[in-house]
């Protein structure tokens, strides 16, 4: 264990904490990917840490969470044979999935890290598929990562040893959905940096669930990077949820690079967190490829996210849509920022984006800057945003049936977030996470004693028909 | 039932009503007609209590013998009154289904009864939608979002039937609905009619009073009822127009 004291740049002990554990950094290295890990470090000893001064993060304030004392790890920080129920279960009913866990950012492995299906599905550890799997690692890993993108994506490029690596195997429909948990869990302070591998070989399915919680109340500073390969006429079906507590920062960059007549969605839902700065990269490398890229967030007190999505239309006859929505309560800060770039040949684009915002006080802020950057000249581009409180008109309506302006409210919220909610095609799971909506809009979603999706008190699976008179 | 004495409305600085009477007793169906502009609307919206937008410079309106004024929207509904809105609002991502059986709910609540039970709601909503013919896929779908004008005014009827109010006031009802449709939400309404309740029917034309008998017609011009009769002066109206109106005021 390394300690980083917050009386130095956390930049400057970050790279002679590289150049001191060469050894635990590169162990399971080919020297192409050493090379690679060098590289980053590099670009991050030129870009450093973002701030302020940086157009991108102008509008998230990083310098607590960077000043702050952390435990860097460079070996897991449990033993061997841990018994992850007693830290985390995931109760969602009904909902099957292939659950892998990761515990501050190292991989749970029961049976040697990794597992090979009958069908050549292989999921498990990234440090294991390093070692049995050179060719597919070292074929993909940082690729699709651009370490130019900010310093925190080439910092866990240099550094990152662990996360999760799937692949499937061309041809192959995976049934059950895989889940990915990542839990933090520590007694002190924690720094984390996981590297997650998802491969998709031609004309594919997956179904992804990536969850993202905090199981107790310490500081922490995850910075996870996914890289997910679409290969030709794939299909990604993909979810994030983020229920962190007030004191963790998550920094969450998803690259997704989707190869022809590939289809991707991916839909990130924010609960609860102290700073969450989601980057969203797609790259559409072929023709005739879809990206619909949704999220949701609901924020109060002083929490703080902030969703960037880059899309970018390198070929004809692709189409993106996005769309964000979030509620922000309190002092809380929302910031959006979309960008599609439309290159010369994409021709027949077809891209929208919009990001609608409820605010729910006068302190509450938020930021959204819709952009459109197109060379082509035959495209349908579309962007917008709004920010704005609840219809004056749609409460008056309510009232006047005798509904009361506490469940007048509630019920125009969870309608304006059920819009997103409603494209989750994980019935289990939309259930669920319809369920935490409402409970967060009541104030009665918290990190609990194990995770929010092991709640104490669940509320029943019917119908996806809200219960309001318990609202 | 309702007294309304003296009121004076303004909007933005504007006098809209100008000293309007109206009495309203259980059993009645008032008509008020008038031209655009004359406060029609504002009467409604002042009734039901929409907030931030009207002043209420003079006057009293009791309901029942409550002061109405010093009640906020939804115990006016609570108390029984319903608005019928010229222009139902759109809500998207909350079902009828769930809208109603919220405010029945609350309603009911409120009166000191118990929550309704799932199968008295289902009953209920079942016999409402017979009364204005809406099919059942339109309940489950989110109130009003993509609804025809006649399937909007409709589903104000429906939500009439659903909540039994005692004073209903329909405001234009009638506008945008051709004559199959002003005959269901009609016979919606007479349907509903009782000793115990009331009903304003606020329209520009005669023709829903066709469907609708009143007992009592009121021309409403320039913030004044300036003239009270029976169901003949609707006829009247429609023969002779509002500008002969003008010329007796």
């Amino acid at each position: 264990m390394e300690i980083l004291t917050k009386d130095f740049s956390l930049a400057a002990q970050m790279v002679k904490l590289f150049d001191d554990n060469h050894d635990l950094i590169f162990k399971s290295d080919t020297p192409e990917i050493t090379d690679r890990r060098k590289i980053a470090l590099e670009v991050f000893k030129r870009l450093g840490f973002p701030d302020n001064k940086d157009e991108k993060w102008r509008n998230t304030d990083l310098k607590k969470s960077l000043q702050a004392e952390y435990n860097y790890y460079f070996e897991p920080t449990f033993q061997k044979g841990i018994d992850l129920a007693r830290i985390f279960q995931c109760n969602i009913p009904h909902l099957e999935t292939d659950m892998i866990s990761q515990l501050n950012g190292w991989f749970i492995s029961e049976n040697g890290g990794i597992k090979k299906h009958a069908d050549g599905v292989i999921v498990g550890s990234l440090a294991v598929a390093q070692k049995e799997f050179p060719d597919l690692f070292d074929q993909h890993f940082g690729r699709y990562a651009d370490n130019e993108k900010s310093g925190f994506v080439a910092l866990n490029n240099a550094f990152a040893c662990d996360g999760v690596f799937i692949y499937v195997p061309d041809n192959v429909q995976v049934k059950m959905p895989i889940q990915i948990v990542n839990i933090i869990h520590h007694d002190q302070n924690i720094f984390v940096q996981n590297h997650n591998l998802v491969i998709l070989g031609k004309n594919s399915q997956l179904q992804l669930v990536q969850c993202d919680d905090s199981v107790d109340h310490q500081r922490s500073l995850i910075n996870t990077v996914t890289e997910v390969f679409i290969g030709e006429n794939a299909s990604l079906d993909h979810y994030k949820l983020q229920n962190k507590n007030d004191v963790a920062t998550l920094i969450n960059s998803l690259f997704f690079h989707q190869e022809r007549d590939s289809r991707l969605s991916t839909n990130c839902i924010t609960l609860n967190g102290g700073i969450i700065r989601n980057e969203n990269y797609v790259r559409m490398n072929g023709e005739n490829c879809e990206a619909n890229i949704l999220g949701v967030y609901l924020v109060d007190k002083f929490q703080h996210v902030d969703n960037q999505v880059f899309v970018d239309h390198a070929f004809p006859n692709c189409q993106s849509s996005e769309l964000f929505k979030g509620i922000v309560d309190d002092s809380a800060r929302a910031v959006f920022n979309g960008h599609i770039l439309v290159r010369p040949d994409a021709q027949k684009t077809n891209a929208y984006q919009n990001n609608k915002n409820i605010l729910l006080t006068d302190k509450a802020t938020v930021n959204s800057q819709p952009f459109l950057e197109i060379y082509a000249d035959d495209v349908k581009c579309s962007h917008g945003a709004t920010v704005g409180q609840l219809d004056e008109t749609a409460m008056f309506y309510l009232r006047s049936r005798g509904i009361s302006i506490e469940n007048s409210r509630m019920l125009l919220m969870y309608a304006f977030a059920a819009e997103i909610i409603n494209h989750i095609k994980i019935e289990p799971l939309k259930i669920r996470i319809d369920d935490m909506v409402k409970k967060r809009l009541r104030g009665e979603l918290s990190v609990c004693e194990q995770c929010v999706l092991h709640c104490s008190t669940m509320e029943k699976p019917i119908n996806f028909e809200i219960d309001l008179s318990k609202i | 039932m309702l007294s309304i004495k003296n009121l004076h409305v303004a909007i933005n600085g504007r006098e809209i009503i100008k000293g309007l009477d109206l009495e309203i007793h259980a059993g009645e169906v008032h008509a008020i007609m008038g031209p655009n502009g004359t406060g029609k609307s504002t009467l409604a919206g002042v009734i039901a209590g929409r907030e931030g937008i009207y002043d209420i410079t003079e006057g009293e309106i009791t309901y029942k013998g409550k002061n109405l004024l010093d009640l906020p929207i939804e115990d006016r509904a609570r108390e029984g009154i319903f608005l019928g809105f010229q222009y139902p609002v759109e809500i998207p991502g909350v079902s009828i289904t769930n809208f109603m059986r919220t405010a029945v709910n609350e309603i009911r609540q409120y009166k000191g009864l118990p929550q309704i039970s799932a199968g008295d709601f289902l009953k209920k909503m079942e016999e409402a939608k017979k009364l204005v013919g809406i099919q059942s896929k339109l309940t489950n779908r989110s109130v009003n979002e993509g609804f025809s004008g006649g399937e909007k005014k409709k589903n104000e009827i429906f939500q009439m039937a659903m909540l039994q109010p005692e004073l209903a006031i329909l405001d234009e009802t009638d506008s945008g609905l051709d004559i199959d449709a002003l005959k269901i939400v009609a016979n919606g309404v007479t349907a509903l009619r009782s000793d115990e309740n009331a009903t304003i029917v606020i329209t520009h034309y005669q023709r829903l009073l066709d469907f609708i008998v009143p007992d009592f017609v009121h021309v409403l011009f320039e913030g004044k009822i300036v003239k009270t009769g029976g169901k003949e002066l609707a006829l009247e109206l429609e023969a002779k127009g509002y500008d002969w109106l003008k010329s007796e005021v």
